[in-house]
């Protein structure tokens, strides 16, 4: 009884570390007053002028839109990527995954600088089209490993069953595993949006003057100071990932 | 069966250059680059050179490293010591609770950690909770000046990289067999010694590869000293970022990113080696 009350003791200290900030950030962006402690009264002022923010506005678009697109990508290579490692035996498999692995492990620096030499050695402008791509690629690593440890808890005989029968390659990934599939899919789609929306250092490195992109503008805003439409800014944007990931992990659970 | 083949080898070939493309040709680059030298009128260019490297032996930069290496190794301890309990007791509850408690420990995982390094200011600020509570508890009565110094930097690192330490060694908790203790305690073995020879080196493959997943991003993540430390701490990841979007020195730059991602590959090799005989290696 004691040793519960301890654990459950250090479990709540842990988890007040987490959350009190972010909880202190979304009461503040209520706070009727430049940014202070005392509480000045109920206000929705910061919101009003986060909404009528039209360069907000357009990164928020640009954000979104560049999300939707990389999260597509990333979720169809990622995909074809994992049930290739499942399904085939192919040369150089072993440094293929090796690669992942790598890719999983390297600083986001390292590659946010190595994709902006590649751009500029390809005469690629920065702008959408080089986020774009370099968003692909920090997003394919986590689909690979979200979707691959689903397919192991494939029954192998499924896929022998539909050869037998006549089935092709194309038919069986059509057919079998995509809908098999569909939930570690959808759960990949979600969780590389939230990454795309979220990612600063990569982005901070290969975007260009005319793509902004919300995560940058929110960096710019809280180098540059008090402005207590961040705190309104960032508690949108943190409860709008906050449920992208809740519906990603009830899409992993199910029937899992 | 030749029919068939048609699906296997256009996954293939995209896959292929796709990754030639994006994830191997860049980092060649990278060393391509930090063996060239740059001038005024292009960022890259010829002859190839070492001066890069041995630039890396200026005390300032050194300085940086070590720095760099100082804090990044004190947040990853700090992360395993406060991580490692916590993740243990949640792996092995058995209550209902145990997957929205879980839940709860993926969200800050996922969500960005510029914006919870940004809730953290409120926290620590001079005039932040942190102060009044202390103040107001009579524990200190000037407020301690935390924000814009290393420790600032040493409790945003902790706050965003903890998840990442916890995430690792509760699938390692979660596989430890309960049978391997209950043996250990019949055969006479106390509490510590059962941790000591039985619990650490069954989860050593977790704590390895959380402390790879904290220790890597808390020498880069260049934001969190920007936003929370003062002028003086710059850490590696500044640096790299310095070199190549303020003094558009890309060859230093990638020199930097060079020795770094050494570092990466002597630490995956002592995962790999440590982790060597499990067949299978999980991540998250």
């Amino acid at each position: 009884m004691k040793a519960m009350i301890r654990n459950s003791a250090y479990l709540s200290l842990i988890y007040l570390f987490f959350y009190i900030p972010i909880i202190v950030l979304i009461v503040y962006s209520f706070n009727n007053t430049t940014f202070s402690l005392v509480w000045h009264g109920f206000t929705w002022k910061w919101y009003v002028d986060l909404f009528s923010d039209s360069d907000l506005w357009i990164a928020t678009w640009h954000s979104f839109f560049l999300g939707i697109a990389s999260a597509t990508g990333a979720t169809f290579l990622g995909m074809l990527t994992a049930v290739s490692l499942y399904r085939y035996r192919f040369a150089g498999r072993n440094f293929l995954n090796g690669l992942i692995f790598i890719l999983i492990l390297s600083p986001e620096i390292v590659t946010g600088a190595a994709l902006l030499i590649l751009f500029t050695f390809f005469h690629l402008p920065l702008g959408f089209l080089s986020l774009l791509l370099a968003h692909i690629c920090f997003c394919i690593p986590f689909v690979i490993v979200t979707t691959y440890s689903r397919l192991i808890s494939f029954d192998k005989n499924i896929f022998e069953a539909a050869k037998d029968l006549g089935a092709s390659d194309f038919i069986i990934m059509l057919r079998i595993i995509l809908p098999l599939l569909s939930p570690a899919l959808f759960a990949s789609w979600l969780l590389s949006f939230t990454l795309s929306l979220d990612d600063v250092i990569i982005s901070y490195f290969v975007s260009g003057p005319e793509f902004q992109i919300l995560p940058l503008q929110i960096f710019s805003m809280v180098r540059s100071g008090i402005k207590p439409e961040i705190n309104a800014l960032c508690s949108v944007l943190f409860c709008v990932t906050v449920t992208l990931v809740v519906l990603a992990q009830l899409a992993l659970r199910k029937k899992t | 069966m030749k029919t068939d083949n048609h699906f296997k080898s256009f996954s293939l070939s995209i896959i292929w250059v796709w990754m030639f493309l994006f994830a191997l040709l860049p980092f060649c680059l990278v060393i391509i680059a930090s063996f060239m030298s740059h001038n005024e009128n292009s960022l890259i260019t010829l002859p190839a050179t070492l001066t890069n490297y041995q630039h890396l032996n200026n005390s300032i930069y050194i300085r940086i490293f070590e720095k760099s290496f100082v804090i990044a190794g004190i947040s990853t301890l700090l992360c395993l010591i406060i991580g490692y309990p916590f993740a243990y007791i949640i792996a092995r509850m058995q209550s209902r609770w145990k997957s929205f408690l879980l839940l709860l420990v993926i969200i800050p995982f996922w969500t960005s950690s510029l914006i919870r390094s940004y809730a953290l200011i409120a926290i620590i600020k001079a005039k932040g909770i942190l102060n009044s509570i202390l103040i107001a508890l009579g524990i200190i009565d000037q407020p301690l000046a935390i924000l814009f110094t290393n420790y600032a930097v040493l409790i945003g690192l902790i706050y965003n990289l903890l998840p990442f330490m916890i995430l690792p060694i509760m699938t390692n908790v979660e596989r430890l067999d309960q049978r391997l203790i209950d043996a250990a305690r019949d055969l006479g073995a106390n509490r510590f010694t059962t941790f000591r020879k039985i619990i650490i080196p069954l989860t050593m493959p977790g704590i390895i590869a959380g402390s790879i997943l904290v220790f890597l991003p808390a020498m880069t993540i260049f934001y969190i000293p920007d936003i929370l430390g003062g002028a003086k701490s710059i850490m590696l990841g500044n640096l790299i970022q310095n070199q190549f979007l303020i003094s558009q020195n890309w060859p230093m730059g990638s020199a930097f990113s060079a020795v770094l991602t050494l570092i990466l590959v002597t630490l995956i090799l002592v995962h790999v080696w440590v982790t060597r005989g499990n067949k299978k290696r999980e991540w998250l």
